[in-house]
């Protein structure tokens, strides 16, 4: 593992992005700030144009500059992201960063074998061998649990699962040790049986390197499972973030209290007339980023509004107090970002 | 009247497979659906579980004939729907209506919503005179939620939940007996995943709809169903009421299944113990002999390879699940076939 054993990973501090449409400017990701810290997990969760996938792709420059305007700082180990030039980028994705996406078809070239898929990785980045970085892939793939990893060298993406396939990407994402894996919506396609594995997968690796992840999903049952940290996007904005516990056990924002409301639990116990009882919902849409409200970025559908800064002051992040003393120290604040206090 | 609406026995649909191109015979048989007996019981909500591939949405759709059977038989309200001629087929369809998974791709782009809505009405001559059926159109759409003046508009004006509540509108026109519902929430965001649930639910009760919720999502088939019938590879492996199933699971495959649902809950999920299951569900062109889960089941012994499990009691709430550990019942794996008796998995 590369980099300094103290201080984060990934220091994201208020990365703005905006991308030119036919139907205007959307305001896409409005001043996010976070940091992952070595051998962290932070889940980024949030419905479809929350901006949480757009927000990585933005780190890794993988945004078309020609339409999006990134602004901000993204420290990767004390370097700035977002100000490299494209040939150090270049360099950095890979040692520096590996990215999963929830198709592993859209990562795999189809008419390559995936022996040469890793091989063209780890030679873009180091100077070894061709017979060296073979064997180099055969073990990565023995590591993400691939059976008969020399064999799986020789075949193709569409020879295998579709757990398979993901392996291979994660294989891929890890050949140059990053010291920071994304994951974007990296499981969501795939069966809850073969989402187990995989999740497996990246916790063992994860605490075997060392490596910071950020895990992008919407899905709050992965979160609660893998997360040390979690922050719920809305609108582009984080609004509300903390441990996973504090979110998820004491959501403080009226957005990640509906959220978790609407989702059917498996857990939940049946009530006195031995029914379960209706999912609370959050009526409405999310907004469209090329449209988004004054204020508060939830008011338009929050069951909660009321106080008189809602749509026309936007509400800063700030500590949620807590109703009893918390077992996690006080570098980690649980925040939301409301009018709405408690 | 029975209380079985539909029902199903012995049920199989296969494809033939391979033989594209000049190849004219084919290289093999899918089995998508292998054996399978179900009762749907009148006013219920049966939920339909499993992983992909595991022939969900093909029993859904050979339940109504979308796709034709290739053995067993489906009765459809007492009346057998394999033999049944093109107006019988007619007036049974009408009695069943479909949701499906896509609601971008199940509506079309250049009608009206009321058109979407009205030509069921129109295939099947009820509410005659354009007045009555534009009445009836609005009726249905304030029924799942949406405005009556919606009607004119096309469904690119709408969102994905709205799109799909037009679908639960155009399902229900014919004021049908059965609604199946092929991954009826499967595209929709989470806080809209809800609010069709629950209209599904109201729905379904006010209406004493019987209601087939097909979908890969445990959490939500457990939330809305009164029975849970579970698939693995062609074969419903075990079914009963949705507290039983969904708690105390019998069969090894259900346990797996549940085992590796995420729970929106930290603390619960760091005590959880997690079956992770060896490798892949094998292919429904090579279905292993005698119990199809054996070969990634823990608990696989001796008849697991030679019989091919039924259905029995199992549990003490009441459901079946098709599984040796019960007590060795089924049919010995016929000696001649070629699989016959494979040895377990390591």
């Amino acid at each position: 593992m590369s980099g300094s054993m103290a201080g984060p990973v990934l220091e994201v501090d208020d990365l703005r992005v905006q991308l030119r449409t036919p139907r205007g400017t959307a305001h896409v990701v409005n001043g996010l700030s976070y940091t992952v810290g070595p051998g962290e997990t932070v889940a980024v969760v949030g419905e479809s144009g929350s901006g949480k996938s757009v927000s990585v792709l933005a780190l890794l420059g993988l945004l078309p500059p020609r339409v999006a305007t990134v602004t901000g700082r993204a420290l990767l180990e004390g370097e700035d992201l977002l100000a490299m030039s494209p040939e150090r980028l270049r360099q950095v994705r890979g040692p520096g960063a590996g990215m999963v996406f929830q198709d592993p078809m859209t990562s795999l070239n189809p008419v390559l074998t995936v022996g040469k898929q890793i091989v063209e990785g780890l030679r873009a980045h180091a100077d070894v061998s061709k017979e060296a970085a073979r064997r180099r892939a055969a073990e990565l793939l023995a590591e993400v649990g691939l059976p008969d990893p020399e064999g799986a060298l020789d075949r193709y993406p569409h020879e295998l699962s579709g757990g398979m396939r993901q392996r291979v990407v994660i294989a891929i994402a890890l050949s140059n040790s990053p010291s920071l894996l994304i994951a974007d919506e990296a499981t969501t396609a795939l069966d809850v049986t073969v989402q187990a594995q995989i999740i497996d997968l990246v916790e063992k690796l994860q605490a075997d390197h060392g490596t910071g992840v950020i895990w992008i999903t919407h899905d709050l049952g992965v979160v609660a499972g893998i997360a040390d940290r979690v922050l719920v996007m809305y609108g582009g904005r984080c609004v509300e973030d903390g441990t996973v516990d504090d979110v998820l056990e004491r959501p403080a924002h009226p957005y990640t209290r509906g959220l978790l409301g609407s989702l059917p639990d498996l857990a939940a116990p049946v009530g006195p007339d031995g029914e379960l009882p209706d999912l609370t919902t959050v009526p409405g849409l999310p907004p469209a980023p090329t449209d988004l409200p004054t204020g508060c970025v939830f008011w338009p559908r929050c069951p909660v509004r009321g106080d008189a800064r809602c749509e026309t002051e936007q509400p800063p992040l700030v500590v949620v107090p807590r109703g009893q003393k918390g077992h996690f120290g006080p570098e980690l604040p649980h925040r939301a970002a409301t009018w709405c206090g408690g | 009247m029975s209380n079985v609406l539909v029902s199903a026995r012995g049920l199989e649909v296969h494809f033939p497979i391979g033989g594209g191109g000049l190849r004219r015979t084919p290289a093999g048989l899918l089995r998508a659906v292998d054996g399978v007996d179900l009762d749907i019981h009148r006013g219920e909500t049966l939920g339909l579980v499993g992983e992909s591939g595991c022939g969900k949405s093909t029993l859904g759709n050979a339940l109504l004939k979308l796709v034709p059977s290739t053995g067993g038989t489906v009765t459809f309200d007492g009346t057998d729907i394999t033999s049944l001629d093109r107006r019988g087929l007619k007036e049974m369809r009408r009695r069943a209506g479909m949701v499906f998974q896509d609601p971008f791709a199940s509506l079309d782009p250049r009608r009206t919503v009321a058109q979407t809505i009205a030509e069921p009405l129109e295939v099947h001559g009820l509410h005659g005179g354009r007045r009555e059926r534009a009445a009836r159109v609005g009726e249905l759409l304030e029924l799942v939620g949406l405005d009556r003046s919606v009607a004119g508009r096309y469904p690119h004006e709408f969102s994905g939940g709205q799109r799909q509540r037009v679908g639960i509108a155009r399902a229900l026109a014919g004021e049908p007996d059965f609604l199946v519902c092929d991954e009826a929430i499967a595209s929709l965001d989470v806080s809209v995943q809800a609010q069709v649930l629950n209209l599904l639910r109201r729905l379904q009760r006010r209406l004493g709809l019987t209601l087939l919720f097909i979908s890969h999502d445990l959490s939500a088939v457990r939330h809305l169903s009164d029975r849970i019938a579970v698939m693995y590879l062609g074969r419903v492996v075990e079914i009963g009421p949705a507290a039983a199933v969904g708690s105390d699971p019998q069969m090894p495959y259900t346990q797996a299944l549940l085992s590796a649902v995420p729970l929106p809950h930290p603390a619960m999920e760091r005590e959880r113990k997690r079956i992770v299951l060896r490798g892949d569900v094998p292919s429904p062109a090579a279905v292993p002999s005698g119990c199809r889960f054996r070969t990634r089941c823990p608990y696989a012994f001796e008849p697991c390879p030679t019989v091919d499990p039924a259905l029995q009691p199992a549990g003490a709430a009441g459901q079946l699940a098709a599984c040796h550990l019960h007590g060795v019942v089924g049919r010995p794996v016929d000696e001649e076939t070629p699989q016959g008796i494979a040895p377990a998995a390591e």
